[in-house]
């Protein structure tokens, strides 16, 4: 780190005694459990007696045998892929409205990102259930277009959108990310754009869109990876077990339901192991199509 | 013109002129973000007939009832309960974690010592690691102990600095900062203890509040851990509690469902009115290198 010679001065061990917290941490509540759970997944276990070997029955099973946990699988991913991309335009759209010095602007930013706040709370999650419910805000005021009332909550068609919509109405924290992202770029890439005659959307998409796309890189990880982990919306503003129909059985409901409703520990840590191997591939794929489209500077 | 911004663009001085239209387009789109919680607080001013009825979005004739028959909850336990638990449980997390983490920060970034890149990479790891695959070794570990229904699965784990998130955002603050103070105090003969209470805890200030602001609201809307382990009602945190009103939605719960959904944000309100400035600062500090 080019520290002078001679001068290694804060090097000792007493690092160590910083961590001890870190290290009691690590060791007990995430490397054995990792461990443990990966055991788990090869055993039935349902917390009474002991883990009973079964091999690779669980994983055999869970993509041979249960049509309800690879729909769960479709729903999350397909959930990922329409839920994230529109967050983040969402959050894109605000961040180029707000990110120019203008009057007022800083109230703006402050109230845009209050539902990130609120949003994910169980307070939140119950009240858009009712929102667009019967006799919920959202009806009454589709009425005033002379839309008939429906429950939007209880209909499998259309409770998944309703999840998306909180998830695009909670852009708050990645546009306050694209805001500063944008404020980074230079404004003399501005005025020799403008000056070569580029007009908005040539900047936009030559300009913006390069420059920020390390920003967009991260917020999509992130975005991605917290997606397909959601859990909160999707039990609450759904009918609580995954239904209607299973159309909210998200794949960490599933997960919740099979380890605390049913006692299947193992199972369930077959599922928990699954998750984290598409979210490895996922992230890893990501970050492979990243080197095509993702410009970091100098 | 505000001058607080380091940059501006030909693209918005070119429309300094009548800029009333970005004004206009925020405007509107704020209405329809803020119309949920705007729909929340009259709701739950409205007497039970009117929400029933369904006549308009502002109520004819205000009222508190909604928020004395919430806060009675289901005859078991009051939502004082709830509230107090939340409260005990997201106050310990904020300890622990500015504690643990501070802790932690301060040895990546100002210590040195063998093994630290690996070590360093291990926090890195946790940060993406999602945390439904400790779920049931960490719920089997805590069962074991007996401590399933009680505060300290939820309480414990933030003493040892596992939210990778705040050792990750206090190391990058911390990585800013200069270190020739460091270097003038280990020249003066002080200890590592003596140079994180009087040297770096004053400079890092911004980060412990963040971090503390952070774990604070993150724990009190924290819901499945909650869920897992909280199972009598007296335990009961206000995300737990809230489902009581899910069982029956119908229109005469809906007031104090709304009441006591309101309740429970309030403390998140008033630190987005207190800090709003160091929390959009706080995420931030994080998507940035």
């Amino acid at each position: 780190m080019g520290r002078r010679p001679g001068h290694d001065f804060t090097r000792s061990r007493s690092g160590y005694v910083f961590l001890t917290p870190w290290f009691v941490g690590v060791a007990g509540l995430v490397l054995v459990p990792l461990a443990f759970s990966l055991y788990l997944s090869f055993t039935d276990y349902n917390l009474l007696g002991s883990p009973e070997w079964v091999g690779l029955d669980n994983y055999r099973q869970l993509f041979g045998d249960d049509d309800r946990y690879l729909h769960s699988m479709r729903l999350t991913l397909g959930y990922v892929v329409v839920a994230v991309p529109l967050q983040l335009a969402a959050a894109l759209a605000a961040a180029l409205l707000l990110s120019p010095s203008r009057r007022g602007q800083g109230v703006y930013r402050a109230l845009f990102y209050l539902p990130s706040l609120l949003g994910a709370s169980v307070a939140v999650s119950i009240t858009w259930r009712a929102l667009f419910d019967y006799g919920g805000g959202v009806n009454s005021f589709l009425a005033t277009f002379g839309i008939e009332e429906r429950s939007w909550v209880n209909n499998p068609s259309t409770v998944l959108w309703v999840i998306v919509a909180l998830e695009i109405w909670r852009f708050g924290a990645p546009m306050v990310i694209f805001i500063a992202g944008l404020q980074q770029i230079p404004a003399e890439v501005y005025e020799a754009a403008a000056l070569d005659g580029a007009g908005p959307v040539t900047t936009f998409t030559r300009i913006t869109i390069p420059m920020l796309s390390p920003i967009i890189f991260f917020n999509l990880v992130l975005g991605v990876i917290s997606a397909f982990q959601t859990f909160t919306p999707a039990q609450l503003v759904g009918d609580g077990r995954g239904g209607p129909a299973d159309s909210t059985l998200f794949y960490a409901v599933n997960l919740y339901q099979q380890a605390f409703e049913y006692q299947r520990m193992g199972y369930a840590s077959a599922i928990a192991w699954v998750m984290l191997a598409v979210l490895a591939v996922v992230a890893g794929l990501l970050f492979w199509t990243s080197r095509r489209w993702v410009h970091y500077g100098d | 013109m505000a001058t607080d911004q380091t940059t501006s663009r030909p693209i918005t001085r070119r429309r300094r002129g009548g800029a009333l239209w970005p004004h206009a387009v925020a405007g509107l789109c704020l209405a329809a973000l803020l119309y949920p919680v705007l729909w929340m607080v009259l709701t739950s001013l409205k007497p039970t007939s009117e929400i029933i009825a369904g006549t308009s979005l502002l109520p004819e004739s205000w009222t508190l009832d909604n928020f004395v028959q919430g806060w009675d909850g289901a005859g078991v336990e009051s939502f004082g309960t709830f509230f107090l638990n939340s409260t005990i449980i997201a106050t310990a997390a904020v300890v622990g974690n500015v504690v643990s983490c501070t802790l932690a920060a301060y040895a990546f970034s100002r210590l040195s010592f063998p093994g630290r890149a690996a070590l360093f990479a291990v926090v890195i790891g946790i940060l993406f690691l999602p945390k439904e695959v400790l779920l049931i070794p960490q719920y089997t570990i805590f069962h074991t102990l007996g401590w399933t229904d009680s505060f300290l699965p939820l309480i414990v784990p933030q003493f040892l600095a596992l939210d990778a998130f705040f050792v990750f955002l206090s190391v990058q603050f911390l990585r800013g900062l200069p270190r020739e103070l460091d270097e003038a105090a280990v020249l003066d003969g002080c200890g590592p203890w003596r140079r994180l209470w009087h040297v770096t805890l004053p400079l890092i200030r911004p980060a412990i509040a963040t971090t503390a602001i952070f774990t604070f609201i993150w724990t009190w809307n924290d819901y499945m851990p909650q869920l897992i382990y909280l199972n009598s009602p007296e335990n009961y945190t206000l995300s737990v509690g809230l489902r009581m009103f899910l069982d029956a939605t119908s229109g005469s719960d809906l007031g104090p469902m709304s009441a006591m959904s309101l309740v429970s944000l309030l403390p998140l309100f008033v630190l987005f009115v207190l800090f709003q400035r160091r929390l959009v600062k706080g995420i931030t500090m994080t998507g940035l290198k």
